[in-house]
């Protein structure tokens, strides 16, 4: 395997953004993560990005995209209609081959558009869920209760990740949701209850924005990166859909994603996990064997605090890779989720050298 | 829809004398998510298709979508991460209308409500206006691609008495494109097994060794694109080209698998994909020259035009060349003689390429 590494991440987000399409979201954002990667874009190898056409409100979301990139003369490119994580881990695999040797990735979306909770239903099977149109937080409550249920986590201890959130999001410049003040008694008293049991504070604020990363193996990311943050572990794993056929209090393709990564090979100083609702980020703290007293979890406030669709999951490994990067974390994980009730599970192990 | 996928996933399996436990991941392709109305329905899927405690990958590269994700399963496994991808694509369009599905208004910017065809046709009128190509040179394409598809019983479209007089008489939609020039509407799947080198050794049955892979995007528009010989496809090409050690594709293939959803396609695509000087590529298919008896057979299987599921499209067209190397291509077998075909697809408004090519030797080098 060639070592791969994270050189350089730049991202935006805000709560609606009124003046902007999205390829004017994205080029700015692409800009700076070029600029920071010191490749020249004309030498970089592949480009892959994560959009979804549901959220763009037409087809071929990503076409956007190809133009925000510049792409003449013709380039390497692919899109997947996914979390840009999974873009990532695309882009990983072709530098595998030897094809080629760096990659630019991304993810965007414009959540404001819409209304994601409402509109995610249509992930669901057409057949017999659709119908009854559970909203995405109607299905991660399902998920919750079981949880709940199983471990006996309270209401209070989701309230508790929900304000850590909120105070942690202090520490991004591109938080939509942050509060230096946020404690729990002051959400189970005041934010209204959405999908019981979970509350507006335990939920991802809607965010429009981009996220872009640039990967390079070997030499190429020692040339650019004075620290770059290597891939050490790199997988990710699916369970069915239906909610009655997998046990919904726990994430078992996170846990198996996890395994294959050689998460608990060492110890971890950070984890960025894709936690959309509070209780999730219990769920993966557990599926992923993370010991939340020796290793910083969300220190960016992670989705609660700001959560671009189809980019947010990008993000975790680029919050990794900052931290490792910045010199203040050796090796970190990041967990990157899609589809109902953490249904697939992408785990990413960060090193630095 | 997971009957669909999973009918073909079963075959492909069989064919490869696999079982699901023999699959490392699962890599599903489809055109936009709207023809069906279900958002990334690979996590829908995922049960369908064998992929529960597997990685599962989801493609989405307009039409080129089905040739896309072919390289995309295939790289999976020369990056030596897997040894055996799953790699499926499809589209169901019987669950709504793709020429409206195409047309959605998007949110800043000017509605186009063409379609495909409406966007398509002036590109071809001003191909024909460069060539000074007849006008009935997409007819010709029309019938012959109906008559090929008569003897692959997986068609969409069985038309036995197909004829020019008949395509001329089908109705005008957007000139010069008539009824019969254009490509059905269809439900379908594709699936293929891709497996590493030890892998394919060890099969029991033929192998379509993967000889060359390549990709290539442009912008939808930038000051000097040529949407009739896009330069996208020309780059592709080449690339692929180079990598195969093809120098004259007209003698090097004993068949192409080319995406052609109006008949017009293949003369423009026989000149962006260099089996011609551009210009000339309707010569070739007024002489014959891309008819199952013809010295490059296009299409044997009947191409786009007489089945489109489109997701799938690109894919059937990779699988059909695959087919036609490892002598599976039965009624509608080419002879081989090079041993070598080309998978092509593109996508959006011709901006998306992929193709392939397979060999029924391993490639030296």
């Amino acid at each position: 395997m060639r070592n791969v590494g994270v050189i350089s991440y730049a991202t935006s987000a805000v709560a609606r953004d009124v003046v902007h399409n999205e390829i004017e979201i994205i080029v700015p954002v692409l800009g700076e993560a070029i600029e920071r990667s010191t490749i020249p874009k004309a030498d970089i190898g592949f480009v892959c990005s994560g959009s979804l056409d549901y959220l763009f409100g037409g087809p071929f979301a990503f076409v956007a995209g190809v133009d925000a990139v510049g792409a003449v003369p013709p380039i390497r490119e692919s899109h997947v209609e996914m979390d840009g994580a999974w873009a990532l881990y695309e882009a990983w695999c072709y530098i595998q081959t030897g094809e080629v040797d760096s990659a630019l990735i991304y993810g965007f979306s414009k959540g404001s558009s819409g209304d994601p909770l409402e509109l995610l239903t249509v992930q669901t099977d057409p057949y017999y869920t659709v119908p009854l149109w559970p909203s995405m937080s109607d299905m991660a409550a399902l998920q919750a209760r079981a949880f709940m249920h199983r471990t006996g986590a309270t209401e209070r201890d989701l309230a508790e990740v929900a304000a850590r959130a909120q105070r942690n999001g202090m520490s991004i410049d591109y938080a939509v949701r942050a509060d230096a003040n946020a404690n729990a008694d002051a959400l189970l008293s005041g934010s209204p209850l959405v999908s019981d049991p979970l509350r507006e504070s335990d939920i991802f604020p809607v965010s429009d924005g981009a996220t872009v990363i640039v990967i390079a193996a070997d030499d190429v990311a020692r040339k650019h990166c004075a620290r770059p943050a290597w891939i050490r572990g790199f997988d990710h794993r699916i369970d069915p859909m239906g909610f009655g056929v997998r046990d919904l209090s726990r994430v078992a393709s996170a846990t198996k994603a996890a395994q294959k990564a050689n998460v608990s090979a060492g110890s971890l100083d950070i984890a960025e996990l894709h936690a959309q609702f509070s209780h999730e980020e219990l769920m993966l703290v557990e599926a992923l064997g993370i010991d939340p007293t020796k290793t910083s979890v969300n220190p960016s406030g992670g989705p609660l605090a700001a959560n671009v669709l189809m980019g947010a999951g990008l993000n975790r490994i680029g919050e990794v890779a900052n931290a490792i990067t910045a010199g203040g974390a050796n090796r970190g994980v990041a967990h990157v989720s899609s589809g109902p009730c953490l249904q697939q599970n992408l785990v990413c192990v960060l090193e630095g050298e | 829809m997971a009957g669909l996928v999973r009918e073909a996933a079963v075959e492909a399996l069989a064919d490869a004398n696999m079982t699901w436990d023999d699959i490392d991941a699962v890599v599903v392709g489809k055109a936009p998510d709207m023809f069906e109305g279900i958002a990334m329905p690979e996590l829908y899927l995922a049960d369908a298709l064998g992929a529960v405690g597997k990685p599962m990958m989801r493609v989405h590269t307009a039409g080129s979508v089905g040739g896309s994700t072919a390289i995309v399963a295939t790289k999976l496994v020369t990056s030596g991460v897997h040894e055996r991808v799953l790699t499926v694509a499809f589209e169901k369009q019987s669950e709504s209308n793709a020429t409206w599905g195409l047309s959605v208004s998007q949110p800043f910017n000017a509605a186009l409500a063409s379609g495909a065809g409406g966007y398509f046709a002036p590109i071809i009128r001003s191909y024909i206006e460069r060539s000074g190509a007849p006008r009935n040179t997409g007819h010709i394409v029309a019938v012959k691609d109906r008559k090929n598809a008569l003897r692959n019983p997986r068609a969409h479209l069985h038309i036995p008495d197909i004829s020019l007089e008949m395509v001329e008489a089908s109705p005008l939609l957007w000139d010069p494109i008539r009824y019969l020039d254009t490509c059905p509407s269809s439900d379908g799947a594709m699936a293929l097994v891709i497996g590493s080198e030890a892998v394919a050794d060890a099969s029991k049955g033929p192998v379509a060794w993967v000889h060359g892979m390549a990709m290539r995007s442009e912008p939808t528009m930038f000051a000097h694109r040529d949407a009739v010989n896009p330069i996208a496809g020309r780059e592709c090409a080449k690339d692929l080209y180079a990598q195969a050690g093809i120098s004259d594709p007209r003698k090097d293939f004993d068949a192409a698998e080319v995406y052609v959803p109006f008949s017009w396609y293949e003369p423009m695509w026989l000149e962006n994909l260099g089996f011609c000087a551009e210009g000339d590529g309707w010569k070739l298919t007024q002489e014959g020259v891309t008819a199952a008896d013809g010295d490059i057979p296009w299409n044997p299987s009947g191409g786009v035009l007489s089945s489109n599921p489109i997701g799938a499209s690109g894919m059937i067209r990779f699988g059909e060349a695959a087919q036609q190397v490892r002598g599976r291509g039965g009624d509608y077998q080419v002879e081989l003689k090079t041993g070598r075909a080309l998978g092509h697809a593109y996508g959006g408004g011709s901006q998306f390429f992929s193709m392939w090519v397979v060999g029924s030797q391993k490639p030296q080098n």
